[in-house]
């Protein structure tokens, strides 16, 4: 991993080279950095704060794969100001980059176990980067297994990787909240996929990311079935504003989102994501 | 691209927020290379002709005539932006809400049946969808340039909606309220001001218009027990900002004992 | 000249603080104090004694703050008023990226912090206390506050032992004063004709050469050791630093949490007067020729919507979510991040409250029903 520059606000520029629509409101933006020099590396789960002179700054996940470094790769929906800006960019435009920060889906740790990474909407795109390295690493993973639920079929994302990845010795599961004519999946919520699943506790590490409570339900039916909380990861969604602990609006108890997470075990997090509005 | 096209129309109001944009000064020569100031009757151009994609307004509505206007008006606006209390709020004039502006009329003109009025003073989005508020009497001048410049660089314009207390306490000046006890309206009044009262040692009276989640009662208490009483404070919220929702639910009367 | 070494106690008269005054401007200090203005002791540049607030002491109570002249009183009869050290070091409002367009992309560089050279005379004890809070938050962790670090490296500290508590105060109970006991490169307490003043850095012993100080006398230093317990002793309000971390987190949907935000304002004041509260913000300033952009840091305040806004609304919607994230941050999660409580006891939230909440009724509320 490169070391943070010396000054956390020092912004690097980078180029678009491609956009790609995904789904309804999701792009993905292909970057390379301008400056030759910058040896940028991340870890999965990661996040950058992506900056557009006169508009602002924005929390993003890479979506791209960790072992290949000519690619980084953000997926992003419309949401707010710095979004939707990023909606118009085209091939050539400028983006800044500040990263990578944060916690990373604990992959090396995990080696030789089983993991089902559970993922919500866009919440895939943070743990894309985790797939693609258990797939470049296969072997030194147990069973892997993919859940994934969207709101409708035509919100699944990345839906023409999934035979890749089962090719690649996955085992992935969708399901949509509501189905169409043409649906021919499974119908209802990620966690009905987990309920359905043969899983081994002791040798299970459950990585999730979607909306929190998604990712609660997620957690409590994985500790259910005897995984520990500890062998849980949740993604975070905090306000991130400067990315290094330093502004204070990402905190969410005694955790700084963008430091001590995005990714948090669960037993860290269970009783306060109970809490209302904290 | 071509400029965008910016027009700037008044309703029932004293011209004072357009001055505060005539008074931009520097700012309005850039504005004028990027923005095509289509129609702006105080400073001269009226090209009445099409539509506009920036529309300021100034002013509440008070005649019959108005409110067909402005209906016209945003028919023609792309993005439409009240600027100021009058706009935003219905203005010092919406204190005729609480009276009875036909015997205002009798008593201040000699033939007011030639007077076509309503009997009420009404912000903009009374009547019409409005797009983005600005706040203030008169409008703040830096806040009509971020307003200007977010709008040219496409992002939403960054106007806060906390309290004064938060511009007084960064440019570290000393709490009216607390230290010389005057019923100063600061913590429930937005912010963009740039604080001239406090500065002054005045306290605020509410010019930007209730903040978010303004806690009037709390602070109407407080006030109360201090020694202000209900007309004093009744005085004080019932201004350029009396109208706006959350001032003008506050009843000072119906404070109850803490 | 007698030893001026850290730990040195010597004896100044009370003139002879102009002399201070006068060599920390001489090394290049801007020269900071307590001066009245505004109708309250605040801190700004002084050159001369007679700017000090003599014999002015502060009233203080929740949600009020009134001067009283005293006769034949001292330069630092008041304790802490509105304004703090964390000005000096934070800025309220400062620029922290600077990008340009070139050609078809943009330049953009951080800009060299200040480093300006300040001597702040009349800290107190719990200042003192936030400022080494304040350098674990900006100093503290793998990425450093560039601007903080830049502007503690000069700053010379002149620090005043309290000889009286305002009603707020409960820095005995934080166990951060009221007496001086580090940090600083110069501590005095004050007599009626002169200042013991102990030597607090080496920095701090040698701009004392010259000044006139004489050895201390046991009795006069016996004097000054009640100073700071005279202050003490005065102090009603108190918080229990043993127990406030799990009587908050073990009382997150306490009805007092409904109680007080039906009291409280969201103004905002308590985070800004408060010396170690460090949230802000970066702000995006932009130019109307579309060449030139800046991003601006201002203070904010967890109180405020936009602190805890994300993609789908804010976390703490609410001042009743807002006043528990202000309290429990302060009080208890500060421990778990930064080893300390975030509290110094200095009052200010409790007196520069416009409705004069009151964090340790707040406390001891919740203490009295613990599940």
């Amino acid at each position: 991993m490169t070391s943070p520059p010396a000054n956390p606000w020092q912004v690097m520029m980078t180029t678009v080279r491609a956009v790609t629509t995904e789904t309804p409101g999701v792009q993905t933006y292909d970057l390379t950095f301008d400056d030759a020099a910058v040896t940028y590396s991340f870890l999965p789960g990661q996040f950058n704060m992506l900056y557009l002179p006169g508009v602002g700054e924005s929390a993003l996940s890479v979506s791209s794969d960790p072992g290949d470094s000519t690619k980084l790769r953000h997926t992003v929906r419309v949401v707010g100001n710095v979004t939707r800006a990023m909606a118009r960019l085209r091939s050539g435009d400028k983006l800044g980059v500040r990263g990578p920060f944060g916690t990373a889906w604990p992959v090396d740790d995990v080696r030789g176990k089983d993991v089902i990474v559970a993922a919500g909407g866009l919440g895939l795109a943070p743990l894309r980067p985790a797939i693609y390295h258990f797939i470049r690493h296969r072997s030194d993973y147990g069973r892997v297994t993919v859940l994934y639920g969207a709101r409708t079929p035509e919100d699944l994302l990345f839906a023409n990787e999934y035979d890749v990845w089962c090719a690649a010795g996955l085992d992935v599961q969708s399901t949509v909240d509501i189905g169409t004519h043409d649906w021919h999946g499974s119908i209802g919520f990620v966690t009905t996929l987990l309920a359905r699943l043969t899983l081994d506790p002791a040798r299970t590490t459950v990585f999730t990311c979607g909306p929190e409570v998604m990712m609660r339900f997620i957690a409590a039916g994985a500790v259910g079935r005897g995984v520990s909380a500890s062998q849980v990861f949740v993604s975070l969604e905090r306000n991130m504003n400067c990315a290094v602990g330093l502004c204070g609006h990402c905190q969410f108890g005694p955790t700084f989102v963008c430091k001590d997470g995005p990714v948090v075990t669960f037993d860290r997090v269970r009783q306060l994501l109970l809490v209302e509005n904290f | 691209m071509a400029a965008p096209r910016l027009a700037v129309f008044k309703f029932a109001s004293c011209d004072g927020c357009q001055l505060s944009l005539l008074d931009c000064e520097d700012e309005l020569l850039k504005i004028a290379e990027k923005v095509e100031i289509a129609y702006f009757l105080e400073a001269g151009p009226r090209d009445a002709t099409g539509v506009y994609d920036i529309g300021l307004v100034e002013g509440s509505i008070t005649t019959p005539h108005d409110a067909e206007r402005i209906r016209e008006v945003r028919a023609q606006c792309k993005y439409l932006v009240t600027i100021g209390a009058c706009a935003t709020a219905g203005g010092i004039q919406a204190l005729r809400n609480w009276g009875d502006a036909e015997e205002f009329a009798r008593q201040v003109y000699a033939r007011p049946e030639y007077l076509k009025t309503l009997a009420t003073s009404t912000p903009i989005s009374d009547h019409v969808k409005v797009d983005f508020e600005l706040r203030g009497c008169p409008v703040n001048k830096h806040q009509l340039v971020e307003l200007i410049s977010s709008l040219l660089w496409g992002r939403t314009p960054h106007v806060p909606r906390f309290s004064v207390c938060v511009e007084c306490k960064r440019r570290q000046v000393v709490c009216v309220a607390v230290a010389r006890g005057v019923a100063c309206l600061g913590p429930v009044t937005q912010a963009g001001c740039e604080v001239i009262c406090p500065s002054f040692a005045r306290e605020c009276f509410g010019c930007f218009g209730p903040k978010e989640q303004p806690n009037l009662i709390s602070l109407g208490m407080r006030y109360r027990d201090d020694g202000h009483d209900a007309e004093h404070l009744t005085r004080l919220v019932r201004s350029y900002n009396g109208y706006a929702p959350e001032f003008r639910d506050f009843d000072p009367q119906s404070l109850k004992d803490s | 000249m007698i030893g001026s070494v850290p730990g040195a106690n010597l004896w100044l008269p009370k003139p002879a603080l102009q002399g201070l005054i006068d060599r920390l401007r001489e090394l290049g200090y801007e020269v900071v104090g307590p001066r009245v203005a505004d109708g309250a002791v605040t801190l700004g540049e002084i050159t001369s004694l007679a700017e000090l607030p003599a014999g002015v002491q502060d009233e203080q109570e929740p949600g009020r703050y009134r001067l009283k002249v005293i006769e034949s009183g001292g330069y630092f009869d008041h304790v802490v008023g509105p304004h703090s050290l964390k000005p000096f070091l934070f800025p309220p409002r400062t620029t922290v990226l600077q990008v340009l367009r070139v050609r078809d992309s943009w330049e953009a560089h951080s800009p060299e912090p200040p480093r300006p050279k300040r001597a702040v005379i009349g800290v107190r004890s719990c200042d003192l206390h936030a400022l080494a809070i304040q350098d674990r938050v900006f100093l503290g962790s793998t990425h450093r506050d560039p601007e903080y670090a830049a502007r503690r490296e000069g700053l010379f500290l002149v620090a005043v032992n309290c000889g009286r508590s305002a009603a707020t105060c409960f820095c005995v109970s934080m166990d951060t004063g009221p007496a001086v006991t580090g940090g600083a490169d110069l501590i005095l307490t004050e007599l009626p004709d002169g200042f013991v003043v102990r030597v607090g850095t080496e920095a701090g012993g040698s701009t004392l050469a010259g000044l006139g100080c004489q050895e201390c006398s046991p009795t006069v230093l016996a004097e000054a050791e009640l100073v700071p317990k005279r202050a003490a002793a005065q102090q009603t309000r108190r918080i229990n630093p043993a127990t406030v971390h799990d009587t908050l987190m073990n009382n997150l949907q306490h009805p007092r949490w409904d109680d007080v935000a039906k009291r409280c304002l969201s103004c905002a004041n308590c985070t800004m007067v408060c010396p170690t509260c460090f949230c802000s913000t970066v702000n995006e300033v932009t130019d109307l020729t579309g060449e030139q952009t800046t991003r601006e840091r201002v203070w904010e305040s967890c109180f405020n919507e936009e602190h805890s806004w994300t993609g789908s609304g804010a976390v703490h919607p609410t001042t009743k979510s807002r006043y528990r994230q202000w309290l429990t941050h302060k009080l208890a999660t500060w421990i778990d991040q930064f080893g300390s409580s975030g509290c110094v006891g200095c009052g200010r939230c409790i007196t520069w409250c416009p409705v004069g909440i009151d964090l340790t009724e707040e406390v001891a509320a919740m203490e009295g029903e613990r599940k």
